[in-house]
């Protein structure tokens, strides 16, 4: 598997939507203490409800582009929230990357970078206002960077997840002023943004892929 | 506290189940979605359609405005959670009558986004959708700030006004202007003496302590504008009435629409303690009461509390307000 194609998104999709489901509880909770609680159970049946949609593509009319499209249907028909727009906005903006077909594996950031670009359009927000851009945006910067150092697909996975861990932990120190959180203003300090701990959660999936290529 | 419940995650689809079993003179399920309830009475052809939609745990909100001369389609989303788009999209499907379709929701960052993308998918399907949204609660943002507020039961009222509207047979354009009209007539406050918790999460993810309560808390538990310790019932409708009024400004002689609601745990009896005292001190400002609404109209699970809604009337509204209506909320 050299490529960013239909099997590598199956096995991403499959992924991040095992990771959330593990993390379901704790993400809930982390939501309690800023939000109202739900971001554990939004993520992890909206990444459950896209494995399965994904599933019944019928593999002979699948492409990524396809699949990811399909991605964002399930997800908004499962999701609301804000998440649901959000990650609907980010799937399609994928899409539109691979609508020429599979990527180089190296080329991540450039997917990274449109699935930010997509929940920045919908939700508005600004790296640092506490988001899951926190987390999606240094992740971005830090594939897009590895790739021009000339890092491997695996290395260039891995700068990402780092990154985006980092930056959802960063999140903690950070006063709230997007999303529900924002009316809590110095409350939400010390607390870390469930929206940036479950990005960086699925953004360790593309990572979890390189280490084990299917 | 002790609960009626099965499983946490089924609790919202066991509450429309039973919803549209016990109101099924006035309300049905859409077949195509189980998270959308559709007036019995809707469409209704050549009508404006009303939609809304909001999370659930704020019943009879807003699942109890579905029926006639009301709101023709609710999307319902999770506790607390905005609705899917895709829901929001299957209520203003269900609403259309082919006039049309207004969509009237509160100020809330997941509501926003979904009726967005649901409006834009509706408008592809060829149904014509306006929006008006509401953001009447006054301690969420200044003044000066006021399209960051957000809706509360103020969006009771922009309902019935832009139900009643729409009954008439008034154009999409002119529903809309009475629905905006409504809220932008509109100021209301929260008091918050105790928090409520999600089923699934089982503890409240904020805490009032004990000898004290929270102006200004929002449907969901947001922050009011100060905490303080717990007055006696006349000094805090003195004190709800000022941050409603002040924010209002309204020349004497207005006529006004009282609604006060309680926000899940707060026995009904303090509430009309509660509506003595703000009705005596609207009259002693010398406004005149027209209407009173006191009751569970808009809660926020079981959390103590109470909502105050004054909405200034005019010779349009009036008629609108007293317009006939038959659904599950009033």
């Amino acid at each position: 598997m050299s490529k960013i194609d239909n099997a590598y998104l199956l096995s991403f999709f499959k992924l991040a939507a095992d990771r959330l489901e593990a993390r379901r509880q704790e993400l809930c909770s982390l939501d309690g203490e800023i939000g109202d609680g739900d971001h554990g159970t939004s993520m992890a049946n909206g990444f459950a409800a896209i494995d399965a949609r994904l599933r019944e593509v019928p593999a002979d009319t699948a492409t990524p582009a396809l699949l990811l499209r399909e991605a964002a249907s399930a997800f908004i028909g499962e999701v609301g929230a804000t998440v649901g727009p959000l990650y609907a906005t980010a799937l399609l903006q994928g899409a539109a990357l691979l609508e020429d077909g599979p990527l180089e594996r190296d080329r991540l950031g450039d997917l990274l970078a449109q699935f930010a670009a997509g929940i920045g359009m919908r939700g508005q927000a600004q790296p640092g206002d506490k988001t899951m851009l926190d987390a999606w945006v240094p992740a971005t910067q830090a594939a897009r960077n590895a790739a021009a150092g000339g890092a491997s697909a695996r290395e260039v996975a891995e700068a990402a997840a780092a990154a985006a861990r980092k930056g959802a932990d960063t999140t903690a120190s950070m006063v709230a002023s997007r999303g529900r959180a924002a009316r809590l203003k110095e409350r939400s300090l010390g607390h870390p943004d469930p929206g940036a701990v479950s990005a960086a959660l699925i953004i360790g999936a593309f990572a979890e892929i390189e280490e084990d290529p299917a | 506290m002790q609960r009626f419940l099965n499983d946490p995650d089924d609790i919202v689809d066991e509450t429309v189940a039973g919803f549209v079993r016990a109101h099924s003179d006035l309300v049905r399920l859409d077949p195509e979605n189980a998270r959308v309830v559709v007036s019995q009475f809707a469409p209704k052809e050549g009508r404006v359609g009303i939609v809304t939609g909001g999370g659930s745990g704020h019943e009879p909100a807003f699942i109890g405005y579905t029926g006639k001369n009301m709101v023709d389609a609710v999307a319902v989303g999770e506790l607390f959670s905005s609705p899917t788009a895709k829901s929001f999209q299957d209520a203003i499907k269900a609403a259309d009558g082919g006039a049309g379709v207004a969509v009237l929701y509160g100020n809330y960052a997941g509501d926003n986004m979904n009726v967005k993308m649901a409006a834009k998918k509706a408008k592809k399907d060829g149904i014509e959708v306006a929006t008006v949204v509401a953001n009447d609660d006054v301690c969420s943002a200044p003044a000066d700030e006021r399209e960051k507020r957000r809706g509360v039961a103020g969006e009771i009222l922009m309902w019935k006004i832009g139900g009643a509207k729409a009954a008439t047979g008034a154009s999409l354009e002119e529903v809309i202007a009475a629905a905006q009209k409504a809220i932008d007539n509109c100021r209301s406050v929260g008091v918050g003496l105790g928090p409520c918790t999600l089923p699934a999460v089982g503890h409240p993810n904020f805490q009032i302590e004990p000898g004290k309560m929270e102006v200004g808390i929002g449907h969901h538990g947001e922050p009011g504008t100060r905490v303080e310790d717990l007055k006696t019932a006349n000094e805090v409708a003195d004190d709800m009435t000022e941050i409603v009024l002040d924010d209002h400004n309204l020349p004497e002689g207005t006529e006004v629409a009282v609604l006060i609601s309680g926000l899940g745990a707060t026995p009904i009896n303090e509430l009309y303690v509660l509506y003595d005292r703000v009705a005596a001190q609207i009259e002693a400002r010398g406004l005149k009461v027209y209407k009173a609404l006191v009751g569970n109209y808009f809660t926020s699970l079981e959390m103590v509390g109470a909502s105050l809604t004054i909405m200034a009337l005019d010779d349009e509204l009036k008629p609108l307000l007293d317009a006939e209506t038959a659904c599950p909320g009033f």
